[in-house]
This record gives C-alpha cells, structure tokens and sequence, in this order.
C-alpha cells in the first residue's frame, strides 16, 4: 500500500506529469509564467485547490447522484477558488492583481476536473490528497521552470531582482522581449517535453 | 434512499448550494476588512509614484503618504473649492466623476508637500484603453502647467502593447511637459515616434503597437484636465502675483 501511494504522489512529477505528458493546463501555462513570481502563486494556489477538492469529492463520494456528479465538481471547485482568490486579496494584493482572472479561470483548468473524475470519484481521501498534492507540484515544477526562464531571458530578473549584470547591457546584450510573449512559453514548453523525452525511453511512441 | 431518484438529487443540489453559500458568505465577511485596506494602500502607493515616490513595503505606504500628501481637497469645475475633508476626497471614484456631466463632478485634488516644502497637486485621471478601464495619477508643480510625474494603470490592456502605459519607461516622459502654452490649456499629446502636435503642445511617444491605448491616455489627459483648467489657471495666477 505505501508504494502505492508513493507512486500516486510521485508519477505526476515527471512520467504522468499533468502539464508535459497529459498537455493539461497549458493555457495558464502560457498566461501566467512571464514573472517567476506569479508562476509560483499559481502553482500553490492550483495544489491547494486541487488537494482540497481531491479531498471533499472523494469524502462525498457515496453521497453524489451520478447525474449531476459534474456539477457538484464544478461547485465545489469553483468555492475552493473563490476563496483562494478572496484570500490572495486580502494577504498578497499585488500578487492578486497580476494573476487577476486567472485565478477565476482555475476553474477551468483542465487539471482539475481530469483529477475529480479520474481519481477522486474512485478513491479513499488519503490517496486523493496525496494524488492532489502531487499532481498540483507536478504542474507548478513547470511553471516555475518556464517562468524561469522566461524572467530571466525576457526581463534579466528573477522575483523581480536584477540578476543579469548591468555590465552585460553595457556590452550590448539585450532582453529578448519576445520571452514575454505567450508563444515563447509555448515553445520552452516543448523543449522541456522534448528533454524528458528523450531522457525517458517509456514516453517514445513508436 | 434511492441516490438516483429525483427527489434524492434535487434535494442533495439544494443542501450542496445552501452550505457552499454560507461558507463563501462567511469567508468573504472575513476577509474585507483586511482587502479594503489593501485597496486603500494601492491607491496610496499610486498617487506616491505620479509624485516620483517610490514605497517598498505596505506599511511605509500609510505613513509616507500622510507624511507627504496632508491635504486633499474637493473642487467643481468653476475650480472652487467644495470641501476640505481629506478622506472624503480620497474616497471619490474618478471613474464614476467622469459619467457626470461637467458641471456635477466632484473633482478630488491632493497636495503634496515635498521635503523641501515644493508644494504639488495630484490629480486623478480616468479613462478608457483598447480592452477596458485606464487611469492614473499626474502632479503638477504649484504653478499649475508644468507635470512633475505620472502614473498610469490600466484593467485589461494587452501585455507588451498597451499595457506598457504602465511602464515607468512610458510614464517618466511626462516629466517637465506643459499644460499650457501662452495661457492656453493644451494638454500633453501623446504621438506617434518622429510626429509633433499642430497646436505646438508639448508631447510624448506613443506605444507603437499600442496605438489605440496610447490614444485612450492622450483623450484621459485631455477630458480629465480640462475640467481642472480653472483651478490650474487660479493657480497660475497665484503664482505670477507673489
């Protein structure tokens, strides 16, 4: 059993992984990882609601009319959110305001509901905290990667502190604007995809 | 009890909605207090930055800004003063001014006393971008035409493009301009790079790419500080008597 759920909280991190393997979530990928910062906000918002809903699904399980199981997901989602959102308000406002609709669109991350229905609805709390907690990691390692890189080439900062050296400039480098942009964020994407599969055989299609 | 029965979902939905409701209610009762403050302090903080401020942490807002600003007051379009109430001004929506007609508005001006006893005003401004709101914060030096800093924000516009209005890269060209030329009120154009103004008003770049916002600042400076020219011009006369 503790290898089970070992695996359950460590496949996500690179062989299920939500965001490289499964090509879930990619549009909050694009949107928030032009700074680090809101990057790592999004990825602890996403695990909290992720855990927490993995949790109060799989403890009402039972109870939940099969016809209308979506639309409880749904609700309780959107509360969790409602309330990450409400929170980051009131404790980091200007974090809030840059991740401003994206918060709201956790909703619609595709994430979520592929958890619900694929492991909350058929599970005890335990695993589904553990499956939500690793899943919720798994998309936030990449988002602070892309925002990484994306901060550092595109603003030369990291967290909003100058990182690349003023002597550099003075030589002639130049941020690459087009970091900031959402396509560039498409691209490193697929050079990560494209790194863990060419160093994990498993994922190849033949 | 049959789960898939109608009565059993209809029921279960209602309960569902019922609890869900009460713990959002509650969170959000929780919470406001402590979400209006910071709102309050992002205000602050905007109006510190259009005087060339620039506050690190939340709790140096407050005190900064009552430090600086120690008066705000309210004025109509006649440029006469209509209260003095410093917190009533603070509390003026400038988005909700603008939907008056002219002669309603209640126009909030904050005074800034810098460290050398420089006495500024602070204006706000409101406006409409490409996608949604724009506004922002200009002070003007005591002889009521010449901009010390600006600030702008914007809701919606589109990053890299528009929403570089709220770049100090775009903000820090206000600096030095006029408002008036010869007494007459000729807000800052915002052009586009190598075009100059056939009034002969001061100007700043535009956001290439951004044309539509940078034309959204351009009508918010225009509309806002029209309605301030009386009291800007009282100023101006103040000023040349002493």
């Amino acid at each position: 059993m503790a290898t089970k759920i070992k695996e359950v909280f460590f496949n996500p991190f690179s062989k299920n992984n939500p965001v490289i393997v499964q090509v879930l979530g990619i549009c909050s990928v694009l949107a928030v990882t032009a700074k680090l910062e809101p990057a790592l906000v999004m990825g602890i918002s996403v695990t909290a609601v992720l855990a927490f809903s993995n949790v109060i699904i799989s403890l009402i399980r039972n109870t939940i009319p099969t016809n209308i199981r979506i639309i409880v997901q749904l609700v309780v989602v959107a509360a969790l959110v409602i309330i990450v959102d409400q929170v980051l308000k009131a404790y980091n406002y200007q974090v809030s305001k840059q991740l401003s609709v994206f918060i709201s669109l956790i909703i619609t991350n595709c994430i979520l509901m592929g958890r619900l229905e694929a492991f909350a609805l058929g599970n005890k709390p335990w695993p589904s905290f553990v499956d939500g907690v690793g899943n919720g990691i798994g998309y936030a390692i990449i988002l602070v990667i892309v925002g990484f890189f994306r901060e550092l080439l595109g603003s030369g900062t990291l967290f909003g502190v100058q990182v690349v050296p003023q002597a550099l400039y003075d030589l002639g480098y130049m941020d690459n604007g087009l970091m900031i942009l959402p396509p560039m964020a498409l691209i490193t994407v697929a050079c990560i995809i494209w790194v863990q599969r060419s160093h994990d055989k498993d994922l190849q299609e033949k | 009890m049959n789960k898939q029965s109608n009565t059993y979902t209809i029921l279960y939905s209602a309960i569902m909605v019922i609890v869900v409701g009460a713990v959002l209610a509650l969170v959000y009762g929780a919470l406001k207090p402590k979400q209006e403050e910071n709102i309050k302090i992002d205000k602050m903080k905007q109006m510190l930055s259009a005087v060339r401020i620039v506050t690190e942490s939340d709790d140096q807002v407050i005190d900064t800004y009552n430090k600086y600003i120690p008066e705000a007051f309210i004025i109509n379009v006649a440029g006469e003063t209509v209260s003095n109430d410093k917190d009533a001004a603070f509390a003026i929506d400038m988005a909700k001014e603008m939907k008056k007609p002219s002669s309603e508005r209640m126009l909030p001006v904050y005074k800034f006393v810098g460290d050398d006893a420089q006495v500024r005003y602070i204006v706000p401004l409101s406006g409409a971008g490409l996608w949604g709101a724009i506004w922002g914060y200009v002070s003007i030096d005591a002889n009521g035409s010449t901009l010390y800093g600006a600030y702008f924000s914007h809701a919606s516009e589109t990053p890299g493009l528009g929403a570089e209005i709220e770049k100090p890269a775009f903000q820090e060209q206000f600096q030095d301009k006029n408002l008036f030329k010869d007494g007459e009120f000729k807000p800052v154009e915002v052009m586009k790079a190598g075009q100059k103004p056939t009034n002969g008003a001061d100007y700043v770049d535009a956001i290439s790419g951004g044309t539509i916002t940078s034309k959204g600042v351009q009508s918010m400076l225009n509309d806002c500080l029209t309605d301030y020219t009386a009291f800007l011009k009282n100023l101006s006369n103040d000023n040349s008597k002493e």
